[in-house]
């Protein structure tokens, strides 16, 4: 591999070899260990929060303790308890968390096909296609690209409300995928490494463009498609401030991100903290395990646009 | 974008049919039996000069002027309570306005593309060649013309969700569009460039917040660049060294928190650091600190803020160059250490002369959008601490606020729009020159072209 190199410079000079690459290794695994503490933490006391019976925002060690409490007659005494994802799927003052959850699947389903396929037409089109216009529209994408996104935002709504779909998921849906075709670097980069004489051997047997884009390009393309895919599917899920601004306060096409933020605002807080971690549990379990099974070709995607710009 | 005369082109003279067409669009392609093209193009400009009769024209005036009459009271005779009567809506106005410019654009594109196909029929039958059918003509579109078909619908998107709304809000920095001037009630008017004037020199105290933050959001995304870029760096040297094992599972761990939705994390960030947050309940546990009252003001020292930020900010994005760097790393020929290591280097040299320029070759790119990405990254701000604490020498700004969240702030809380729009002219001139400066000086970009 590489890289012995930086722990090899921290060993002292003065000691043999081998006990230099021992004292390099120690020290390697040492600060892995504390790495992946620290980085795990986070997440397990989301965890530990989502099962913790003690209510309140803050409990006063990390790991929950004991808790007592009456109900009827009766006294109970639990460290963990499932009730905190009974009390999320309880809808009340208009929280609805399965529906939240519903809203955000469909927005991102819709508009992770929608925004794939921009993403990709436009892409292919700056790779492999030449046409009078086309560094002209790279460049203006770059441009436009360098406008604070949120800039727009408010004229967005504006236009929305204007045709009367504000405050609908058919407004996020458009939001999210509407511009996809901006983001056509890093699939771009992708087309770019694929030997152009595929496509000349196919249009030499008589293929047309659409022909070679639809048969030839598109099957070898799946990882950069997953990668696309992927970030268009999550997005959603992670987006909460285009979401909270559409939405307003109509409850009903909330999405978990902005329904998750609401949870935390001051008069809430300290009622709804154990939900708002158990729904964090409920959007970050599906995510995960998505991103981990197609984590392949995202490595490839992150590096491959990296590399090309 | 002026298109190159074909020689031919030149020596033909405008035929009666075609100089019509200037005129009557689609007059050529009628006269020659092209009657679906023909009709097309006809349809346009029927439609483009009904809809400026019904309403274009009359919104380009009132784009000019953004509305005359404003929201009153009417005493009307006969009746004793004076009535409301509703003024003109500026917003709507000028949106309609931008809109109307850019059917026009468009009609105007229609219409060279008119005159084109109109020389075009004329030239193949002064030659002789058969005129192509509709059929012949829509076949093109999956070929020589593919790049329409393609980009057609993304194109569109584009321009309705990011060309119409950037046109509207900067023309809405040229105006007086503020919390005194809110429609429907009042109208707004055109002011020129006096936003830019109060910002930059004219008014002290948002000049002194403009200023700051513009500090501060270049220090920010200079750290938060160049500490994740290294540190991920570093990490993926030390996990991929030969002897290190659990090479995926230390990966694997550092991916969970890519996969973990970043509002969550940064919600989660933000109980974590507060003052009544696990971390300092649990240096109170530890009796490092005494009570609560000593707590650590992660969030509420502007110092402390930041450096806060800047660490949360490693924690989210060291995974992520990690990844990277591990799939570049892969990359690097063995050879390469191979014939170093014959010619007596050591391995900080091979660090230096190999890993690192390697690296950072590859990486030039990404580095500088994600120096743009972070003079941007406002959800990153904004949730972790809402801009706070709040600055009471700055216009509705705190010291941790970039000046993206400071543009969301004026716009959702004050409702300060022209504001908040020329603040998005100014971040957009700052991130255009740092990468005009940058960008086009890297081989990637200069080299865009050359695999061909």
């Amino acid at each position: 591999m590489s890289a012995n190199n930086l722990t090899a410079v921290t060993g002292k000079k003065t000691k043999s070899y081998a006990a230099q690459k021992r004292t390099a290794l120690i020290a390697s695994y040492v600060f892995l260990t504390v790495l992946s503490i620290i980085w795990v933490i986070p997440i397990i006391w989301v965890v530990l929060t989502a099962f913790r019976a003690e209510p309140g925002q803050f409990s006063s060690t990390f790991f929950p303790h004991p808790y007592t409490w009456v109900e009827g007659d009766i006294q109970y005494t639990a460290t963990y308890t499932l009730d905190n994802f009974k009390e999320l799927f309880t809808p009340r003052e208009g929280f609805d968390f399965a529906k939240m959850w519903l809203n955000t699947f469909i927005v991102a389903t819709i508009s992770c096909i929608i925004s794939t396929f921009f993403a990709v037409a436009t892409s292919y089109v700056m790779s492999r296609l030449r046409f009078k216009l086309r560094k002209t529209f790279m460049n203006i994408a770059l441009v436009m690209g360098m406008f604070p996104g949120f800039m727009s935002m408010i004229a967005i709504y504006f236009i929305l409300k204007s045709i009367g779909i504000h405050q609908t998921l058919l407004a996020l849906v458009l939001v999210y995928s509407g511009s996809a075709g901006l983001g056509f670097y890093v699939c771009k980069g992708f087309f770019d490494t694929v030997p152009k004489a595929l496509d000349e051997a196919a249009m030499i047997d008589g293929a047309n463009k659409a022909q070679v884009f639809f048969q030839i390009i598109l099957p070898m393309s799946k990882p950069i498609i997953v990668y696309q895919a992927l970030n268009a599917f999550m997005g959603p899920w992670m987006d909460f401030i285009f979401a909270k601004f559409l939405m307003g306060t109509n409850y009903d096409t909330y999405t978990v991100a902005v329904g998750l933020y609401a949870m935390l605002e001051r008069e809430r807080i300290y009622t709804y903290f154990r939900q708002f971690a158990a729904g964090s549990v409920l959007v970050a379990v599906p995510i995960m395990v998505l991103f981990m099974s197609l984590q392949r070709y995202y490595v490839e995607g992150v590096t491959g646009g990296a590399v090309k710009g | 974008m002026f298109q190159k005369k074909d020689e031919s082109e030149i020596k033909i003279e405008d035929s009666f049919a075609t100089k019509l067409s200037f005129v009557i669009m689609g007059f050529a392609n009628l006269a020659h039996k092209q009657f679906a093209k023909g009709i097309g193009f006809l349809a346009i400009e029927i439609g483009f000069i009904v809809f400026m009769i019904m309403g274009g024209a009359t919104n380009l005036v009132n784009l000019i002027t953004l509305g005359t009459v404003e929201t009153h009271d009417e005493v009307i005779p006969g009746k004793i309570l004076p009535v409301r009567v509703f003024g003109d809506n500026s917003m709507l106005f000028l949106l309609y306005g931008v809109l109307t410019c850019m059917v026009i654009a468009a009609f105007v594109m229609v219409w060279r593309a008119n005159v084109k196909s109109a020389r075009q029929v004329q030239k193949l039958e002064m030659q002789g060649k058969p005129i192509p059918s509709f059929l012949d003509d829509a076949k093109l579109y999956l070929d020589e013309k593919f790049h329409i078909t393609m980009l057609f619908l993304p194109i569109t998107g584009i321009l309705a969700f990011t060309v119409l709304p950037l046109l509207y809000m900067i023309c809405i920095a040229f105006t007086n569009y503020d919390r005194e001037h809110q429609v429907p009630g009042n109208l707004f008017h055109w002011i020129g460039l006096g936003n830019f004037g109060n910002i930059l020199i004219g008014d002290e105290r948002m000049s002194r917040t403009f200023f700051g933050t513009l500090v501060w959001t270049i220090i920010w995304a200079f750290f938060a660049t160049f500490t994740n870029y290294f540190a991920g760096i570093i990490v993926a040297l030390i996990i991929n060294q030969k002897d290190v094992k659990f090479k995926k599972l230390w990966r694997a761990v550092l991916v969970l928190t890519i996969a973990m939705p970043q509002f969550i994390s940064l919600l989660v960030m933000r109980c974590f650091f507060s003052n009544y947050g696990v971390v300092n309940r649990t240096l109170i546990n530890m009796g490092i600190i005494k009570n609560i009252d000593g707590a650590i003001p992660f969030f509420e020292d502007p110092t402390l803020a930041k450096i806060t930020v800047i660490f949360v900010n490693m924690w989210i994005g060291i995974p992520h160059t990690m990844l990277m760097s591990s799939g570049i790393l892969m990359n690097i020929p063995q050879d390469l250490y191979e014939a170093a290591t014959v010619d007596g280097a050591n391995k900080v040299q091979m660090f230096f002369k190999i890993t690192l320029p390697q690296i950072i070759f590859t990486t030039t790119p990404y580095l500088i959008q994600t120096f743009i990405g972070n003079i941007n990254n406002f959800n990153l701000i904004y949730l972790l601490t809402g801009g706070g604490p709040v600055n009471a020498n700055y216009y509705s700004a705190g010291d941790t606020d970039l000046l993206v969240t400071w543009l969301f702030k004026l716009t959702s809380d004050n409702r300060d729009y022209s504001l908040a729009s020329t603040i998005g002219i100014l971040i957009f001139i700052i991130s255009a020159t740092f990468s005009l400066l940058t960008y086009t000086n890297t081989k990637s970009y200069k080299e865009e072209d050359a695999f061909q």
